[in-house]
């Protein structure tokens, strides 16, 4: 078996893995691997055909695979090690890595630091625990997308999409691009899930939102034939006689993502279980020490860009750590999310300096303030689920924040 | 064509006999009408236990073989060489009126020769039970109980069987019975005539129209449905044993159990239907499935966010509420082993030894073979089961093993393409030999891998692969395919 040491091992090449690796190396750590499960890298970016990446980051409007291949490239120049198609099968909390691949066999490695960045999963047609038959026909959004963009198959012909995310929306549009006839886009919530700017990809091709329905019974006992959507009341519950069936081949499913945290799980890495992910502090380092994240294992991000900002912050903070140059923080602020707040991250602060807090909203708001602990208000013109809400902690703010231990990030809502 | 013994249906029960006949020199065939074994029905859905044997009245057929199937289901798993795990049962009482029934349960218990039971309480239950319902009271305690899966089960004796020279004919459907002088002489199928000397009806929920088939209406079918959850491998340890309410009248009532495999299941609900089709869960079905789980594992209700999948088995109930399992005077040949609902996996292997026993009774001569080969070779999946030593061993040999291509559950290139030499057609053919996409996320990251992987080893094309069936494909259409179409129009 090959047993290797290195300084930094990152696992999960996607759009946070390739950053945080990439910031390691800047910051003056040499010996570092990518570990991707993948048979390229860049996660689930060079099935994204479309455009919207990298507004924030490049000031321009990129496609996924032009965003991504622009890190790759870098990782590829600066000849940061990467091994493609390989699995980690354990870690440990002594940074112990037990990994396969078809070329090298099992692999040991005893890593200085780990940088989790094994990206998030979709919810599966079991997990939403969607009534009828099982036939072909039912896909997740992103693998009906890797079949289109990928792999050159379209899925269906007549296509229900559930979910109002950014992902369902895309895919709405990607499958009417591609010809089929997309039957609608079925949201539970009183509000579509996605950004305003994905919402034109119905309105340009004429496609119906069914908000406040859920899907309650799939038909077709080899392909899906029908799938009947019910209107819902207030508190959720189908309204009987408010059902309608659609006619589709297929049904993709967009109804939300999860961190994929198996690894951390096994490993006994502390998680949030607001996010899914694992409890970070301001520098993206876990509760176990010399153990980092970033990206959609820590929670499910709206944008790639934040994604590679925060894998520059995991991984510059990775480096400093071991060249020795990280001091721990002088104090350890944890944040609690109460009230229309879902989440905030990190969930540890030390209040030493400036910080950008995200933080997730259960429902939209007007004119609404955000509490944190007694003595910081910040105001919200807008928010809603759709957009993660940042709370700048400038300096003038930190002055403010009172010396507890513990703060709670409020929202109250009438 | 032309066999001694035809069996028809390749479940459990059908694939039981034919392994148990393919010890003996004499021609066997067995039709499925399914592209795959286990397929079917009942054997693919089902609570995936092996019962201990004192629920069943005694003096019925099931109460006799269901403890010996028990007794069997040892040797026969360790020499098919799939995963069987004896973790016990526990029927629970939650109120001191319902310990009556579980002494009465003894009570039959001891009648059907399951002798090693007990009843536990207090502390002793609640440590072999952390986390059941605080107000059970007691629990019957059945050491031999275990868990398996069905599926896997059937897979491998049908492997085993076709390794000893049984012919197996998939996707055929037996459309009629031929019987002249009173003789069954062959099967009409919808590929070809199958002429047999004695035809074994193992044909689970259609038992009955091929039983009417050789002219033998005395009983029906009727499909019992129930329904199941399937929890995430992360609630592994949440229960220890399989864990039983009180019974009802009808079903032996909503469990909750560990699989073989490391997952939970919970279920299953018990409704008579007629549509011996109908696999559809319902909300009603899932509520009522979750209200039975959480009785006994009331942690189950907050672990909602750990449910993977759902799924529906239906049981053959026979109008005789027995196994029927017997030979008649005309048409002579006609054996039928219908109505195996529950313990009809447990009774499996002592089904097959009854059988063996009536066609020799009927005139079969059954002379033992000299080159009986006991045992069949797993698909070795060491990385699953984080085998290191193994897997190294196994990568060096072939770099496949090295591949993972299901990521919940560990499963490699090389598995998925062992499973399609023995016989996988289609993904979930796939899936059941290799649990590639039976993990947490269903297959979202495999399927295409998967898909990819199966026209590959047959040969066909990426639109040809099915999920289960001719009906079934997955990819129908090509992107340009699609795109052209459009233009015509």
């Amino acid at each position: 078996m090959i047993e290797r040491r290195l300084d930094i091992v990152v696992i999960g090449g996607g759009a946070a893995g390739l950053a945080a690796a990439l910031a390691a190396k800047e910051n003056g750590v040499d010996s570092i691997l990518i570990i991707e499960r993948s048979e390229e890298l860049g996660g689930v970016l060079p099935q994204c055909i479309h455009t919207g990446f990298g507004l924030h980051y490049f000031k321009e409007n990129l496609t996924g695979p032009e965003y991504i291949s622009r890190f790759i490239k870098k990782v590829q120049d600066s000849g940061i090690e990467c091994t493609l198609e390989t699995m980690v099968l354990n870690l440990t909390l002594e940074r112990q890595i037990l990994a396969v691949n078809a070329s090298q066999g099992l692999m040991k490695l005893q890593a200085g630091a780990v940088i989790l960045a094994m990206g998030c999963r979709e919810r599966s047609r079991g997990a939403l625990c969607i009534p009828g038959t099982r036939p072909a026909g039912i896909f997740t959004a992103g693998t009906a997308q890797r079949l289109m963009d990928i792999e050159g198959c379209v899925p269906g012909r007549k296509v229900l999409i559930l979910g109002s995310g950014d992902v369902g929306l895309i895919m709405a549009r990607r499958f009417a691009m591609e010809g089929a006839e997309v039957k609608g886009v079925v949201e539970v919530m009183p509000f579509p899930g996605g950004l305003d700017r994905n919402l034109q990809c119905l309105r340009d091709f004429g496609i119906p939102l069914y908000l406040r329905h859920a899907a309650t019974f799939i038909h077709g006992s080899d392909r899906v034939e029908a799938v009947t959507i019910s209107r819902l009341d207030d508190k959720g519950q189908s309204i009987a006689g408010e059902e309608k069936t659609i006619e589709c081949d297929t049904l993709v499913l967009s109804a939300g993502l999860i961190p994929e945290n198996e690894l951390s799980k096994k490993a006994g890495i502390k998680l949030d279980p607001k996010t899914g992910g694992p409890l970070v502090d301001e520098n993206m380092e876990t509760y176990v020490e010399n153990i980092f994240a970033c990206g959609n294992v820590v929670y499910v991000h709206d944008l790639v860009d934040h994604v590679t900002q925060e894998g520059e912050v995991a991984g510059r903070n990775a480096a400093r750590k071991i060249l020795g140059n990280l001091p721990p923080l002088k104090r350890r602020i944890s944040l609690k999310a109460e009230g229309n707040i879902r989440y905030v991250v990190p969930q540890i602060i030390s209040a030493e300096r400036p910080l950008t807090l995200y933080s997730r909203v259960k429902r939209p708001a007007f004119n609404t303030k955000i509490m944190m602990g007694r003595n910081i208000t910040v105001h919200k013109r807008v928010v809603k689920p759709a957009e993660l809400v940042t709370i700048e902690l400038t300096a003038e703010r930190l002055k403010d924040l009172e010396e507890e231990e513990k703060l709670t990030v409020n929202m109250d809502t009438q | 064509m032309e066999t001694s013994v035809l069996i028809v249906g390749g479940g459990i029960t059908g694939t039981a006999i034919a392994r148990e006949l393919s010890k003996y020199e004499v021609d066997i065939g067995l039709v499925e009408k399914e592209v795959d074994i286990a397929f079917g029905g009942p054997t693919k859905a089902n609570t995936a236990i092996i019962h201990a044997g004192y629920d069943d009245k005694p003096g019925t057929l099931a109460a006799k073989l269901c403890p010996r199937g028990n007794v069997l289901w040892s040797r026969l798993a360790s020499e098919l060489n799939i995963p069987f795990k004896r973790i016990g049962s526990l029927v629970v009482a939650l109120s001191y009126g319902e310990v009556r029934v579980l002494k009465e349960l003894m009570e039959r218990g001891r009648a059907n020769g399951v002798g090693n039971l007990k009843i536990v309480e207090g502390k002793e239950l609640s440590k072999m039970e952390p986390n059941l319902n605080e107000e059970a009271v007691a629990g019957l305690y059945a050491p031999s109980a275990g868990v398996l899966s069905p599926y896997e089960a059937a897979i491998a004796l049908a492997e085993n069987a076709k390794q000893n020279g049984v012919s197996i004919f998939l996707g055929t459907k037996v459309t009629g019975v031929i019987v002249e002088d009173g003789e069954v002489k062959a099967v009409q199928t919808n590929n070809a005539r199958i002429y047999a000397r004695f035809i074994v009806n193992a044909a689970g929920l259609f038992a009955d129209e091929i039983s009417s088939m050789a002219g033998i209406n005395e009983f029906k079918i009727t499909p019992r449905k129930g329904e199941y959850i399937v929890y995430d491998k992360d609630l592994n340890g949440i229960v220890n044993h399989v864990l039983f309410p009180v019974p009802t009248p009808i079903s032996k009532g909503i469990t909750v159990t560990p699989t073989v495999d490391g997952n939970i299941i919970a279920g299953p609900t018990a409704h008579d239907i007629e549509d011996k089709n109908d696999l559809t869960t319902t909300f009603t079905g899932l509520e009522e499935v979750l209200e039975g789980a959480c009785k006994l594992v009331p942690e189950l209700s907050i672990r909602h966010d750990a449910i993977i999948a759902g799924f529906v088995g239906l049981r053959p109930q026979p109008t005789t509420e027995d196994f029927i399992i017997e030979s008649y005077r005309e048409p002579s040949g006609f054996v039928n082993v219908a109505g195996i609902k529950s313990p009809g996996l447990t009774s499996a292997p002592a089904i097959a030894e009854m059988v063996v026993d009536i066609l020799k009774r009927d005139g079969l001569t059954l002379k033992g073979k000299d080159d009986f080969k006991p045992f069949r070779k797993p698909i070795a999946h060491p990385i699953r089961d984080f085998h290191p030593t193994k897997a190294e061993r196994l990568i060096s040999k072939n770099p496949e093993y090295g591949h993972v291509v299901c990521r919940c559950e560990y499963v490699t290139e090389g598995e998925i393409v062992d499973s399609i030499r023995r016989g996988a057609t289609t993904l979930d053919g796939v899936k059941y030999r290799t649990r590639a996409g039976m993990g947490r996320c269903q297959g979202g990251f495999c399927t295409p891998h998967t898909i990819r992987i199966i026209a590959r080893e047959l040969g066909i094309s990426v639109e040809e692969v099915t999920k289960r069936s001719d009906n079934s494909r997955v990819l129908p259409y090509s992107a340009k395919q699609l795109l052209l179409e459009g233009e015509e129009e």
